[in-house]
């Protein structure tokens, strides 16, 4: 089992690193998008009690989170073409489980996803993170747990859709959404309610938040947390949905139709 | 002792298939794709599963690799049942795809590598049987290329090495020769029946070409997810009585009525041809030739039946359509 789950991931880095396209497009795209919104809408930016903070500062947590997202969704989607035209078809008439097959592919994109992070911590800098202030074993934690919720999503969902476009509908329009949602873009304010009810139903707060505490350490503004909450009740509910995801693809993976 | 122990060696093979498939069907929806397929295969025996697209040959080869489960019937891998998707069946299996199964990105050794992982191969073990297999494929000079630069039949050659790693009983191929020029298919075929010889090995393939068809020792005819026949070539060549004579021209069913009612030889149209199954072809040949006027046949040939002929005799079409 852990010899299959090494194997399958393996491929997966490899394959990774024989990109550089892939490399270079994964971290750039959230880098331009943070560029580009965190400019823009920089100007506006003025969250509930007042912590000072700029836009730019307070998007950066949330690029990183939509980096693993990205990674996650570029990594999983092979799973539908090659189920049934290419490599993934060798792996199923192997007698190994399907249990392994769903970590050694998840592990992989973990890994992939991670590396894509850490090329953004490098860069932490630049957003006005200080490298000493920030709290290295919280992300350490939090950023591979929440890699493995979404790429076991996203392996669920492409073995359950089973088609590129479809795949592609569902993630987008459900993850992004929720991503949005999740303090990522904006901390809840005080006037709307019902936009503080659905960001604390969404499970992607407890991430963004998780990973945001690892980015300003002990100097985190109270108000920039949607849900108040503490550090273990986000990293619970993240390794919970990462369960979840992971059950959910095992059991999608081993019907035999 | 040799007393008790020579008559079940002499009986096991004959009592013991290495495969034995009973009654398997299965449906998608309404349609029934594969109709109460019985068969055997003996160790070291190539047999072939032969039909056009949409027999039922690849959804067979499906069953037989477990993939998908039956919704009747049943399979026994030496005497052992299983309904496909157990691991020890599967781990006694060599499996090779249709569509291409390599990973591009990694080159022919990885490839092996990754295979050998999968099936559990401790890697000083794994790392010995890849040498020998890129050897005896001719692929150890292009073995840390990357797979993306290989043609069509070394993929082939690799994916058929990287699934003997492991030493399988029953090699299962899907159209092996699909995406691979004749002249590497019949180095393929080279190899594997070297290999059945040396291992003792038992070979599945499924095929709608008819030179590969006549490569296996015994072959079972599919139409419609249905057994139409089975044998060995020479058994199944026998069903065409004679020679046959293709005909070949511009409005074929006028040449097949000219022929019917000067010679009284029944043919039919078969992909374009006029094909007249007859006894003594070569003297048939120069009489049909005589009926029409110089230019109004392209060509006219007779010649052995092959195993498209006992198709398209069993079925009354042909193995392209």
């Amino acid at each position: 089992m852990i010899g299959t789950v090494a194997a399958l991931a393996g491929r997966d880095l490899r394959r990774f690193f024989r990109q550089p396209s892939r490399i270079v497009g994964a971290a750039a795209q959230p880098l331009i998008l943070w560029a580009v919104l965190g400019a823009g809408l920089g100007g506006s930016f003025r969250p509930a009690g007042g912590s000072g903070v700029d836009y730019l500062h307070y998007f950066y947590p949330g690029v990183v989170v939509l980096t693993l997202l990205f990674s996650a969704i570029f990594s999983t989607i092979s799973v539908i073409e090659d189920r049934h035209h290419g490599f993934l078809q060798a792996v199923l008439a192997a007698p190994v489980s399907r249990a392994s097959l769903v970590l050694g592919k998840t592990l992989g994109g973990v890994a992939i996803a991670s590396m894509q992070a850490a090329i953004l911590l490098a860069l932490a800098p630049l957003a006005g993170f200080h490298a000493g202030a920030m709290n290295w074993p919280l992300l350490a934690l939090a950023l591979p747990l929440s890699a493995l919720g979404f790429t076991a999503l996203g392996f669920a969902m492409a073995w359950w859709i089973d088609s590129t476009q479809g795949y592609h509908a569902v993630m987008m329009g459900a993850l992004i959404p929720l991503w949005m949602l999740s303090g990522a873009m904006f901390p809840p304010s005080g006037d709307s309610r019902w936009i503080g009810t659905l960001m604390a139903l969404d499970p992607m707060t407890y991430t963004v938040s998780a990973i945001r505490r690892g980015f300003h350490g002990d100097g985190l503004p109270a108000a920039l947390v949607p849900t108040g909450g503490s550090t273990a009740t986000d990293l619970a509910l993240v390794g919970l949905v990462a369960l979840v995801a992971l059950a959910a693809a095992v059991a999608l993976c081993r019907r035999r139709v | 002792m040799t007393a008790t122990a020579a008559p079940s060696i002499a009986a096991a093979p004959a009592i013991t298939p290495r495969l034995r498939a009973e009654g398997l069907t299965r449906r998608f929806k309404e349609r029934t794709a594969l109709d109460g397929l019985s068969f055997d295969v003996a160790p070291g025996e190539i047999f072939g599963l032969l039909g056009p697209n949409g027999a039922g040959k690849t959804t067979a080869f499906r069953l037989l690799a477990g993939l998908i489960p039956p919704d009747a019937g049943t399979l026994a891998l030496d005497g052992r049942p299983t309904d496909g998707g157990d691991v020890r069946y599967r781990a006694r299996l060599g499996v090779v795809f249709q569509e291409p199964s390599l990973d591009l990105k990694l080159t022919g050794r990885e490839n092996l590598r990754l295979g050998a992982a999968l099936y559990g191969l401790p890697r000083p073990l794994a790392a010995q049987r890849i040498d020998a297999a890129l050897a005896l494929m001719a692929l150890g000079d292009r073995a840390d290329e990357a797979a993306a630069t290989y043609s069509g039949g070394m993929r082939r050659r690799i994916e058929i090495a990287r699934v003997l790693l492991h030493e399988p009983s029953l090699l299962l191929l899907d159209e092996p020769g699909r995406g691979v020029d004749p002249e590497a298919l019949r180095r393929i075929w080279d190899q594997l029946v070297a290999l059945v010889a040396a291992r003792g090995l038992s070979v599945i393939v499924t095929t709608h070409q008819p030179e590969e068809a006549e490569r296996c020792h015994r072959i079972a005819i599919l139409d419609g997810g249905r057994l139409t026949a089975l044998g060995t070539p020479d058994e199944l060549r026998a069903r065409v009585a004679g020679d046959v004579i293709r005909v070949r021209g511009d409005r074929p069913e006028e040449i097949r009525d000219t022929i019917a009612a000067r010679l009284h030889l029944t043919g039919r149209v078969l992909d374009g041809d006029v094909v007249i199954e007859a006894p003594r072809g070569h003297e048939i040949v120069p009489r049909i030739a005589e009926l029409f006027s110089s230019g109004r046949l392209a060509s006219l040939a007779t010649s052995r039946p092959t195993l498209a002929d006992v198709f398209a005799k069993l079925t009354g079409r042909g193995l392209a359509s």
